[in-house]
């Protein structure tokens, strides 16, 4: 191949303008890597070209302004990246922390609410520990009282249309004290209220013991009652509240007279 | 393997040094050619940044065997400052494209005064002949293809690459 005449053709210099084919291109690449004085000539003309058209320029803008262009560019598409990877990650740990949290203020309330109802619990076992305490004691007063030596039992039976009726007079003369089992009566309709009694049969004299105004809220019905009368009979009548002076007849629910002899 | 040959590779690799020196060598030059097509110093400042910034993120695009990097990024400019040409905006803002060429805004660039090839540079323009200023105004800074400088000079296409070969060689003379 004739070098020089290759040279002269002008083909490089339309190569440096960018005109030729890409065959062309490629072809002048090849003898440029293989012949060192095409190289030589295509550089000279690349460098005065590049001086020619400088010429032109009334003076580029200097790099650095390029540079942060760029580098603004690169920072712009690295900050998403990086950007997800932590926010991604931020949020998952942060709705991790959050219902970690809630759970366990959950989780707190919850035990609270246990040791309120347990305390509750307790309180209550306690009043009934209290409570049972109290009714054995009671009961054991009443169960002495009533196995007592000189104790009187007097049965008092249902009266006309209160035959269903029924109650018990335990009486302590030396205590002066009855106790009064009144289990077979029925709660005393509102407004009115149980009254107890003492009687003596000749001439016929009722003597009140007064009214039991706690009947219906008591458990055991059994009422300890003061009697200093030498009663010969005891009776129970429903009366209006507050009691009445004298037992109103129609309403004696029972009636019992006590025995000379125990 | 030359100078400039490594440089396009380490630029490839996006080392910003080799960016930079990259920029050094060319960036009057792409900034001339974009001034040449525009006539407006502003646009041309961001055209040419725009031209760099499209190089360095279409680096891997380029590959030598295709041409000279220079003439890739030469070939970027021209597209650039035609495209901008053509947009509505600038075809309102400027009514009449000044028709002047290279060689006269070469002989009114007061900036090459204290450049040591101006001198040089202002002397070949001066010397050189109408058919030279053409022929290099249409193949360097307007990227004609031989056919049409040949059909727009009416002189075969032969004679294109001839002549053309004569009137760089005068440059060359005068700036290397």
């Amino acid at each position: 191949m004739d070098i020089k005449a290759y040279i002269e053709s002008g083909i490089l210099e339309l190569y440096v303008a960018g005109q030729l084919s890409e065959k062309e291109n490629q072809e002048v690449y090849q003898l440029m890597q293989q012949h060192p004085e095409i190289r030589k000539e295509v550089l000279e003309i690349e460098s005065a070209i590049v001086k020619l058209t400088g010429a032109v320029s009334s003076n580029a803008v200097k790099f650095d302004a390029l540079k942060d262009k760029i580098t603004d560019t690169k920072v712009i598409d690295l900050k998403p990246k990086k950007n997800n990877w932590i926010s991604y990650s931020g949020w998952a740990a942060s709705i991790i922390l959050a219902a970690g949290l809630l759970w366990t203020l959950n989780n707190k309330s919850q035990l609270e609410e246990d040791i309120k109802t347990v305390a509750t619990e307790k309180q209550y076992l306690e009043t009934q520990i209290e409570d049972a305490r109290n009714n054995l004691a009671k009961t054991k007063d009443l169960l002495e009282a009533i196995r007592a030596k000189d104790i009187v039992t007097v049965p008092l039976d249902g009266q006309g249309n209160f035959d269903s009726s029924y109650a018990k007079v335990y009486w302590n003369k030396s205590d002066n004290a009855i106790y009064l089992d009144a289990l077979g009566l029925p709660d005393a309709p509102e407004g009115k209220v149980w009254q107890v009694w003492s009687l003596t049969l000749n001439p016929l004299t009722p003597t009140s013991l007064g009214t039991i105004d706690d009947f219906n809220t008591d458990d055991n019905k059994i009422f300890a009652i003061a009697n200093t009368n030498e009663s010969q009979a005891f009776g129970i009548t429903l009366e209006p509240e507050g009691g009445s002076e004298t037992p109103t007849m129609e309403q004696l629910h029972t009636l019992g007279i006590v025995n000379a002899t125990p | 393997m030359d100078h400039i040959d490594a440089l396009v590779k380490q630029f490839q690799d996006k080392d910003i040094k080799a960016f930079e020196t990259l920029y050094k060598m060319y960036s009057n030059s792409i900034h001339g050619v974009v001034y040449n097509i525009v006539k407006d110093t502003a646009i041309s400042d961001e055209l040419m940044q725009d031209v760099f910034i499209k190089a360095w993120n279409s680096a891997e695009s380029y590959n030598s065997s295709k041409g000279r990097f220079f003439t890739w990024i030469l070939n970027i400019a021209r597209n650039a400052a035609i495209d901008k040409t053509r947009s509505k905006a600038f075809r309102q803002s400027k009514q009449n494209l000044d028709a002047s060429f290279f060689v006269d805004i070469i002989a009114g660039n007061s900036n090459l005064d204290n450049q040591t090839d101006a001198i040089g540079i202002k002397k070949f323009v001066n010397q050189l002949g109408e058919k030279c200023k053409v022929l290099i105004e249409y193949l360097y800074f307007k990227g004609y293809t031989q056919k049409e400088v040949a059909e727009t000079l009416d002189i075969p296409i032969g004679t294109v690459k001839t002549r053309n070969r004569s009137c760089i060689q005068k440059l060359r003379d005068i700036v290397l």
